[in-house]
């Protein structure tokens, strides 16, 4: 049924922007109207990651590069607990928008197409887009409000920034990973799974917490903020507790929405970007060295360095735009960062941070 | 930034040739503008004196000398360098600068190398070096165990597996190599291997396996990125360079990208590269097991498609790097807002392809693997698969239309050269496919991944679609669309709907073309930004595509730019000489403040580098896609006559769609190139010309041999097999020639023309504007007609004329301009016998030597062609320019060595691969320079002669006295032997081969105890020639330097004879 959609003359999708433009082209996944937010990635590999990317709730993804499902879509082997092959159980993002879509797929770990794997997960896609032009419209105009129309079944729009998305996506109760020497209190605000599997590989076992859970009675060597969707304003209780914990000398790792909320709790203030940074190849400097490293990021919201307190100093700087790419206390074992040391998809060029932190909770154990 | 750093020395790679081409001018040019750029004076060594960076302006000093250390240690001695550049020339600059440095010549005379260090370059250049280097790392190459016999063999291929690879150490051309599957396979072919040789490697077989590349870069802060990574679309066992490869990679998987990517980082640090390197991989098609293949610590061929694939100028970058900069310190060229430590992100997938040109020999095998034979590529640019390889197919220039709708090619048997692939791989899979071969099927046979070949597949539907229709209007606006956007062209679509003929189909692609107007299907034209649209950018780096909704660019409809076509895959016959060319005519149209608008798809060119022109769009230069430029462009004029003879063939195409052709108008082009138009033209102005006939029965050829007499040549113009042109002596010959290699009917004529022998061929190039000639050019070949003009050794200015010829022709010349109205550059060749002018060619273009007469006569004749096609007026320059009291030399360099069994010998077709020119204070100088730029080399004692027919063993008489009283050591063959014993020379007699006798050539040859062979094949007779191929094909094989051309051997022993060596000054261009 799946490929018989995709193969008849079905200009069936409309991609609607709140500003009247609109856009059309052909079906796949599944058949259904979505709202979102809709950015853009450069990323040329890691669909299979990136869609299961917990930080994208809420939105609708277009992709640049523009041959996507090359690949296919690998099985859903569990290990340690978690999802070999992808970021989180589902499909995260609302709907998808591609310039070329491959049915055809080849690849030894793959077991269904793309296609198949959004319409499973109920997430519908649009292809043959100029996906350029779009971008292009999309860095002029900003992230805007946008839907995917299946078939003339319009929908509300709908704004990401108004809610709490990472409610959404947290998990709902404590889990445990691991049974390593020190143990990692992680924040879910929408963890990607690789930060997870990168921890355990370090020795470490994680208590994997909601993100409003109050985890100051729990026993920890060290605290990780995940990344997550969405404005971080949102999370006030996860703000609280941290500005709580930071009364200890309990390390703590903020990645990307932890990142943002690490600052948040030390008081300064975040804005939202533009555009965003979606991609694989975002260049950040190591704050008075010169160090550079290409990094993997997807965020809307950045922190304010100009709104940093004087005990902070900010970690990482964007070589491209001079955004605050990361922070840490001056005298404190905290730092964060707002790109994705995990990777997953994309470089994996700053993965020694989590050496650092582990050796932070070594050293403050 | 180094300090004290005020001069460098870069080596060039010399002249092109297989596996070495034009990629090391691009990257050599970009590293000379990085270098100016910081103020740092510039000393170039290349003998390559058609390339773009010995041009003036580029380098502060240019030297044409051989790449070889002696050279070098005596430019250095007097230009004293503080750092030189080794990456940017090539394996010829690498392996000399090793040299250098080995020998201490680097330390004598304090210059240190800048970027990679020596030591790195020699760990990666020495297998076993590497192989332990990486095992450090823990980073896996192909595991190999050397062995000793075949017991050995057995238990080696027990510890690596099945199956294995045996390479028989020590043999040449692969002899006792070969893949094993089982104990009994290989025990047969070790046991076969040890009768040739002592010693063998068993490797583990990764044959099939994804091959993969990556560029990578570091700066002196260990920063590091990769540029771009690359996947074959032939798997492993086709070399690289033989390679279809697509950008970036399209079948890896994220784990799989990133894994391979963090491997290169941990590479080019643990090797300690600054700059720019390329490590290639073996992935495993069925896991994420990896091999690394090579990494090559210097820029390469695929560091310049990688460029050009992604517009990130990894040459100019290295070149900043080795000065001390880091990569954050530097900024995007493109963006110019961002910075340049980033990782391109591509929103189009690249497609190279290379071009071969195996028909021009004799006797190589079109099999292609793991050696190089190709001798051009070229980059597609698509937002689909299908698009990108459509392009590419015709880009390529074999007279192919893309993927499909293209003349039947013969294929004895499908299977067999799916498995073994030739240079036709992929028409044979179009061609399997067709026949339906399931995609398994053909998987299983070539390996290829099914990703690829389904997206063929896609192609092959649409192909039996479109033939399902008569009429266009029947076919809907949506799938006519969607054929445009799998890459099909106007010509395919009016192929297979129309089912046009060839006579009609020009006619029928224009309705083609036609219809999709009206219906609004048309191209739209892409940026390449290096960041996918994120930032914004004034890039002028573009393409077009049928995947898009809008143009990124906006066209200006000033009449105030001037597009030029450029000249596509380099090839024999056309090289980086037309570059030069297309990059001083973009000059030459921006000094008089137009604006340039360059068209071409060859990644190995300057002209293709986003820099120097207003705009590039790296498209194909079919007549469509000219149209569209032309139609949304709307300058004030097309050049057509700086790109060699693809933009030639246009002009009279777009001529007729009203486009206004620069210069020379497109009825003259016609009248040049249209043999009956021409000749009654040269009739009419009592111009005399080699008599000849266009004949379509045999009859008729034999009577007009007989007019004119033995030897003819013959150009067929359908070939079945071999060589297109050839000359007969006999009847016999001609017989044979007839029956077997060409078909002769009223379709197919054949054309006879007189040969004349013994006659001196001359070349005039020269620029013209309203019919009046501005400057010119006249040279002369050392070689007699009958070698192409191509594989000749030219002289200019010309030495040996009678002032009576050269008065003549200028005349005739002169005639010929006004005739033809000519404006712009033209190139007319002679042959003189006896102050008897005929003439054979002419041609209303740049030619191959432009660059060679413009730089050694210090006129730009580019620019003065261009500025007479724009119309502005020009002073002739005052006649004393032509009055030189120096001599070049241009001479040609063969790649005889990359093609097995071709047979390295000269004649109608031409083979050499490029050339370098040359300058000397004499005639003999620059002969001597010229030669040993090309590989030749002085001969320490030992010269073997085999003289050949009467005649050259007259013209070899006195240079083999020459050598004799020099104190060289003649060996003969029996008919050279005895007649230089006649005339009192003595020499030691060789057998030939076939003979079992003792001494034997083919014994002295493998010995190495010759250090020249003199062959000279008595006529160019196919069984004649068969007779000597063993020595000569010895000699190259054995590396001996070969000279096959009396002429030629005896200006070069003349030279070596006469100049000594050690005394021949060094100067640079602009001291002559």
């Amino acid at each position: 049924m799946i490929n018989k959609l995709l193969q008849e003359d079905n200009k069936k999708m409309k991609l609607l922007f709140e500003d009247g433009t609109a856009i059309s082209g052909s079906f796949f996944g599944y058949p259904g109207s979505v709202a979102g937010e809709v950015v853009f990635n450069t990323a040329m590999t890691g669909y299979p990651e990136s869609l299961s990317d917990p930080s994208y709730k809420g939105q609708i993804l277009v992709l640049t590069y523009p041959l996507i499902g090359n690949y296919g879509v690998p099985e859903e082997l569990i290990k340690d607990k978690l999802t070999k092959y992808f970021e989180s159980s589902r499909v995260q993002v609302s709907g998808l928008v591609v310039a070329s879509y491959s049915e055809e797929y080849n690849h030894w770990n793959a077991t269904k197409s793309l296609n198949h794997w959004l319409y499973e997960n109920k997430v519908p896609g649009m292809f043959g887009v100029d996906t350029r032009a779009l971008t292009k419209f999309i860095r002029e105009k900003g992230a805007l409000k946008g839907k995917l129309v299946y078939d003339s079944q319009d929908i509300e729009f709908f704004d990401p920034d108004k809610e709490n998305l990472v409610d959404l996506v947290s998990c709902e109760e404590k889990l445990a990973y691991g049974n390593g020497k020190y143990k990692i209190l992680l924040i879910d605000c929408g963890v990607k799974n690789n930060i997870i599997r990168h921890v355990l590989k370090r020795g470490s076992q994680v208590l994997r917490v909601p993100w409003n859970y109050n985890f100051l009675d729990e026993q920890y060597d060290g605290i990780l903020i995940s990344n997550g969707p969405g404005n971080p304003v949102h999370c006030e209780k996860t703000i609280e507790y941290i500005s709580t914990a930071m009364k200890t000398e309990k390390p703590i790792f903020g990645i990307c929405l932890g990142n943002q909320l690490m600052a948040l709790a030390s008081g300064a203030k975040t804005y939202k970007l533009k555009y965003g940074h979606r991609s694989h190849n975002q260049p950040v400097l190591l704050a008075k060295t010169n160090k550079a490293y290409i990094t993997s990021q997807n965020h809307g919201y950045a922190i304010d360095q100009k709104t940093l307190d004087k005990d902070w100093e900010p970690l990482f700087v964007n070589l491209n735009d001079g955004t605050n790419e990361g922070i840490r206390h001056r005298s404190m074992p905290f730092f964060s960062v707002q790109f994705h040391p995990e990777a997953s998809s994309g470089p994996t060029d700053t993965e020694f941070l989590f050496d650092d932190f582990i050796d932070l909770v070594k050293k403050y154990k | 930034m180094e300090k004290d750093i005020e001069k460098v020395l870069i080596l060039g790679s010399g002249a092109l040739k297989i596996g070495e081409a034009g990629e090391f001018d691009y990257s050599g040019s970009q590293a000379l503008k990085a270098l100016k750029e910081e103020g740092v004076k510039t000393v170039l060594i290349n003998p390559n004196i058609a390339t773009v960076q010995t041009s003036e302006g580029i380098a502060d000093k240019i030297y044409f000398y051989p790449v070889t250390p002696s050279y070098v240690e005596k430019v250095i001695k007097k230009e004293k360098p503080q750092g030189i550049l080794l990456s940017f020339g090539g394996q010829t600059a690498l392996n000399c600068g090793v040299e250098l440095y080995k020998s201490g010549i680097l330390e004598k005379y304090n210059v240190i190398v800048l970027g990679t260090p020596v030591q790195a370059i020699m760990d990666t250049e020495d297998r076993e070096v590497f192989a332990n280097k990486l095992k450090e790392i823990d980073v896996k190459t192909p595991k190999s165990i050397a062995v000793n016999s075949v017991n050995g063999a057995l238990h080696a291929a027990e510890e690596i597996g099945f199956p294995v690879i045996v390479r028989a150490a020590f043999t040449l051309g692969g002899m006792g190599s070969g893949f094993c599957s089982s104990n009994e396979e290989l025990e047969k072919l070790a046991g076969n291997a040890f009768s040739y040789t002592s010693q063998i490697l068993v490797e583990e077989s990764i044959k099939g396996w994804k091959e993969v590349e990556y560029e990578v870069v570091r700066d002196q802060y260990d920063n590091c990125i990769t540029v771009c990574n690359m996947e074959n679309f032939d798997p492993l066992g086709v070399h690289t360079g033989e390679s279809i490869v697509v950008a970036p990679s399209q079948t890896l998987t994220n784990e799989e990208y990133h894994k391979l990517r963090s491997l290169s980082i941990k590479i080019i640090r643990h090797i300690g590269i600054v700059g720019e390197c390329n490590v290639q991989y073996a992935l495993d098609p069925d896991s994420e097991d990896y091999r690394v293949i090579e990494v090559n610590a210097r820029l390469s061929r695929s560091s310049a498609l990688a460029s050009k694939a992604t517009g990130y100028p990894l040459a100019f970058i290295a070149a900043k790097l080795a000065l001390g900069y880091g990569l954050h310190e530097l900024k995007n060229t493109i963006t110019k807002t961002t910075t340049a430590c980033f990782e391109p992100a591509l929103d189009y997938i690249v497609c190279k392809i290379p071009r071969w040109d195996l028909s021009k020999f004799v006797g190589v095998s079109t099999q292609i693997g793991s050696s190089m034979k190709s001798v051009g590529e070229i980059m597609s640019i698509g937002r689909t698969f299908e698009e990108a390889i459509q392009k590419g197919l015709r880009m390529i220039g074999q007279g192919m239309h893309g993927f499909v709708a293209n003349k039947e090619i013969q294929v004895n048997n499908i299977e067999n050269e799916l498995s073994k692939p030739t240079d036709k791989r992929i028409f044979v899979i179009a061609k399997a496919l067709k026949e339906g071969y399931s995609i398994e099927k053909i998987h299983e046979l070539t390996k290829i991944d099914n990703w690829f070949l389904f997206k063929l597949k896609k192609i092959i539907d649409i192909d039996k679609q479109l033939s399902d229709y008569q009429d266009l209007e029947d076919v809907s606006n949506n799938f006519l669309l969607e054929t445009k956007q799998a890459g099909f062209s106007d010509f395919q679509i009016a192929r297979l709907v129309f089912k046009s003929k060839d006579n009609i189909i020009e006619q029928d692609l224009l309705k083609v073309r036609n219809h999709r107007i009206r219906n609004n299907i048309t191209p739209v034209v892409k940026q390449i930004d290096t960041l996918a649209a994120e930032y914004p950018a004034q890039t002028n780096y573009l393409y077009m595509t049928y995947s898009g909704a809008n143009h990124d660019v906006e066209f200006q409809n000033d009449k105030k730019s001037v597009v030029v076509l450029g000249s596509g895959a380099y090839r024999i016959g056309s090289s980086v000489e037309f570059d030069w060319c297309s990059v001083n005519t973009i000059d030459t149209i921006k000094k008089n403040n137009f604006r340039s608008i360059m068209i071409n798809y060859n990644p190995e060119t300057v002209s293709t580098d986003y820099d120097v022109c207003d705009r590039l769009y790296f498209d194909e230069l079919t007549f469509e896609r000219v149209m569209d430029i032309i139609e949304l462009e709307n300058p004030k004029g097309t050049i057509v006559s700086v790109g060699g003879q693809i933009p030639n063939n246009l002009s009279n195409r777009l001529d007729k769609q009203g486009v206004n052709i620069l210069g020379t108008s497109a009825e003259s082009i016609d009248k040049a190139e249209d043999r009956h138009k021409f000749s009654s033209m040269l009739d009419g102005l009592k111009i005399d010309q080699p008599r000849w006939k266009e004949l379509s029965n045999i009859e008729d050829i034999f009577r007009f041999v007989d007019e004119v007499g033995f030897p003819v040549l013959i150009r067929p113009s359908y070939v079945l097999s071999g060589a297109a042109m050839n000359v007969v002596s006999n009847k016999d010959e001609l017989e044979h020639f007839l029956t077997l290699a060409a078909n002769v009917s009223k379709k197919y004529p054949v054309v006879v023309s007189e040969f004349i022998q013994e006659a001196k061929e001359v070349e005039m190039d020269a620029v013209a504007k309203n019919g009046d000639i501005i400057v010119y050019a006249i040279s002369e070949h050392v070689e007699f007609a009958g070698v192409h003009s191509g594989d000749a050794t030219i002289v200019f200015p010309a030495q040996k004329l009678y002032i009576e010829t050269i008065r003549r022709i200028k005349k005739i010349t002169r005639q010929i301009a006004k005739e033809l109205n000519i404006t712009g550059p033209f190139n007319i060749q002679f042959l003189a016998k006896d102050n008897d002018i005929k003439v054979i060619e002419c041609n209303l273009r740049a030619s191959r030597s432009f660059p060679f007469v413009s730089k050694v006569l210090k006129s730009n004749f580019i620019e003065q062609a261009t500025e007479a096609m724009l119309g502005i007026e020009i002073e002739k320059p005052q006649k004393s320019i032509f009055d030189l009291d120096y001599v070049g030399v241009k001479a040609p360099q063969f790649s005889f060595s990359r093609l097995l069994k071709a047979d390295p010998v000269l004649g109608v077709e031409m083979a050499s691969t490029g050339e370098v020119g040359c300058i000397g204070e004499s005639y003999y100088e620059a002969i001597l320079t010229a030669m040993l730029s090309v590989g030749y080399k002085i001969p320490k004692k030992n010269i073997l002669i085999s003289s050949g027919p009467p005649r050259s063993k007259v013209e070899l008489l006195e240079s083999a006295r020459m050598l004799h009283e020099k104190g060289y050591n003649l060996y003969a063959t029996k008919g050279s032997q005895k007649f230089l014993e006649l005339h009192g020379i003595p020499s030691t007699i060789l057998y030939w081969p076939d003979e079992d006798k003792k001494p034997n050539t083919l014994d002295f040859l493998k010995a190495k105890e010759i250090d020249l062979v003199i062959n000279i094949p008595k006529n160019l007779s196919k069984d004649e020639l068969f007779n000597d191929y063993s020595i000569r094909r010895s000699a190259i094989d054995y590396n001996i330097p070969l000279i096959t051309n009396a002429r030629l051997a005896s200006a070069f022993i003349y030279s070596i004879c006469k100049v000594d060596y050690n005394k021949i000054g060094i100067k640079s261009w602009d001291e002559y």
